[in-house]
């Protein structure tokens, strides 16, 4: 049993101390949202509406960020011995996981400290569901950036994948403009689109409107998402190569 | 301890390993010297478990490193050629987390980061951050994050890479001090002559094949007597007339002409006399495992 907790919690402490001793990357990682939203805001005058949208960016910018580290970190770094190491595969994608989600609920919770000129007030009791909600949030995108960053070679195609597939990703899920008043094709997009449901979810605990799909089906969709992305990460880690060094 | 039998590896069409077989005995020091791209860093990665091989096998501690690699881990240690160290954290979280991976804790693992430290002169650096060590320090931690979990074998790719003569040979110091005190078999890979000189056994290998093995000494004296290097402007046709005037064969390579002869102090006297004037510096030297390597590939290690 210690051999399999063991390895991922050393895992998750890493990255903890590693973002705590690098206090910058919080910097980082906040202000292109936060000036993103303030401008687009701003510039609508409804703070408000782009909220959740610009604190899923956060969240997904830490999340992509901290595991793309993956892709050098495999070649030349800590990833290295953990492969030759004799702790299970999946012991280790669980500790990468659960350490770069914790990452990015931070940031997540960083970023709400921001609510108030949104006008969102969030009751202390509201706080566990809110935070809940970030934390569901991150863990499904860090799952996402670990099985993008996992079949990449080298972090010069991240750029594409970033601006094809992450932003497109963010831009149709409501973070910009609600299904209700899409176009049918993109609205069709819109529903299957997973980060949709994180918005929807985020909207719902923080009491901002477009709230559809409902807080039951955001909830299961995120987390069915979350769950079906790690298990991959699983199966992808426990490959054996023949080819790249990993 | 280490058995490689008939190991073939290719990429795609090139073939990196071809038909390589050797033993590594327990507590030796054995090395795989070759230049870059001879197959050494692919005999490495299938040994440490990183790459399964195209065909062949290879046993470590009798264990396969195909069929098992969980316990082929759990009894070898791995040094790579890149940084596998965590610059954000100090020498003893490094040593901590790797003891984590491999299950160690409380106690035990207190005691192994201890030891190990202690082994490898890092017991007072022990807080510094690895970004702030030195090259040669930087190994000598990985060194010793290889040996917390106590590994029969030890495997280490290009260790002394980057690192200056001084740092080099406190590295092999190290590393021989390991072999005497905890009957760790070690075996590297390099293509710096000086360090394959300090391996018990070696093996060259040259284009994913084995070109010679044996002990440094007996591969040196496979070449009778001196070498001797003479330098000209057009090598090939010295080659020729060296080879029509005393039948010796020589082998041409940048810009020089290699003989290997006894007694080579006479045959420079008679080389200057047959052809005066073509040859424009002579140097002789007892063979070394580059004029092995040179004469069994025509080609140099560096």
């Amino acid at each position: 049993m210690s051999s399999f907790f063991l390895p991922a919690a050393t895992l998750w402490q890493r990255e903890l101390v590693r973002f705590w001793r690098q206090k910058s990357r919080v910097m980082g990682v906040v202000a292109s949202p936060l000036v993103f939203w303030l401008v687009i805001g701003l510039g609508s005058n409804d703070l408000g509406r782009f909220y959740s949208g610009a604190l899923v960016l956060t969240v997904m910018f830490s999340a992509i960020f901290s595991t793309i580290t993956i892709i050098e970190d495999r070649r030349e770094g800590f990833l290295l011995s953990m492969l030759v190491s004799p702790a299970p595969r999946t012991s280790l994608v669980l500790g990468k996981i659960m350490g770069s989600a914790t990452l990015a609920w931070i940031q997540g919770i960083i970023f709400l400290a921001f609510a108030p000129l949104a006008g969102v007030s969030i009751h202390p009791m509201e706080i566990l569901p809110v935070a809940g909600a970030i934390f569901l949030i991150s863990f499904t995108l860090t799952g996402l950036g670990f099985v993008i960053a996992w079949k990449m070679n080298s972090t010069a195609g991240f750029h594409g994948i970033m601006n094809l597939l992450l932003l497109p990703m963010w831009m149709l899920s409501g973070s910009l403009f609600t299904m209700a008043t899409a176009h049918g094709v993109i609205k069709a997009i819109m529903r299957v689109n997973p980060l949709t449901y994180s918005i929807s979810l985020l909207n719902y605990t923080l009491h901002l409107p477009n709230a559809d799909p409902g807080p039951v089906l955001s909830v299961t969709i995120t987390a069915a998402m979350g769950l079906l992305l790690v298990l991959a990460c699983g199966v992808l880690a426990a490959q054996k190569a023949t080819k790249s060094a990993a | 301890m280490i058995q490689v039998k008939n190991l073939t590896h290719r990429y795609g069409d090139r073939v990196a390993l071809s038909n390589v077989s050797f033993e590594v005995k327990k507590g030796e020091i054995f090395g795989l010297l070759g230049p870059n791209g001879g197959g050494k860093s692919t005999l490495f990665r299938i040994l440490s478990t990183m790459m399964v091989p195209t065909e062949g096998q290879a046993l470590i501690a009798g264990f396969d490193v195909e069929r098992n690699p969980g316990e082929v881990r759990r009894h070898v240690g791995v040094v790579f050629q890149t940084q596998s160290l965590d610059k954000a954290l100090t020498v003893e979280e490094n040593l901590r987390a790797q003891g984590h991976l491999h299950g160690l804790s409380g106690a035990i693992l207190r005691d192994r980061m201890e030891r190990a430290m202690e082994q490898l002169g890092l017991s007072d650096r022990r807080k510094d951050l690895v970004e702030a060590l030195s090259g040669g320090l930087r190994r000598r931690v990985e060194i010793a994050k290889a040996l917390l979990h106590k590994p029969q074998v030890l495997l280490m790719d290009e260790a002394s890479t980057g690192l200056d003569p001084a740092a080099r040979r406190e590295l092999s110091k190290h590393v021989e001090n390991l072999r005497e005190g905890e009957g760790v078999t070690i075996l590297l890979t390099t293509h710096i002559l000086s360090e394959a000189d300090r391996c018990d056994r070696l093996v060259l290998l040259h284009q994913g094949k084995i070109v010679a093995h044996g002990t440094p000494g007996q591969l040196r004296s496979s070449i009778g007597g001196d070498v001797v290097v003479l330098e000209t402007a057009d090598t090939k046709s010295l080659a020729e007339r060296i080879e029509q005037r005393f039948g010796l064969q020589s082998s041409v390579m940048d810009g020089t002409v290699r003989v290997e002869i006894q007694n080579g102090h006479r045959f420079i006297a008679e080389v200057m006399e047959a052809f005066p004037g073509t040859i424009e510096s002579v140097g002789l030297h007892k063979p070394t495992l580059e004029d092995v390597f040179v004469r069994e590939t025509g080609a140099s290690i560096e």
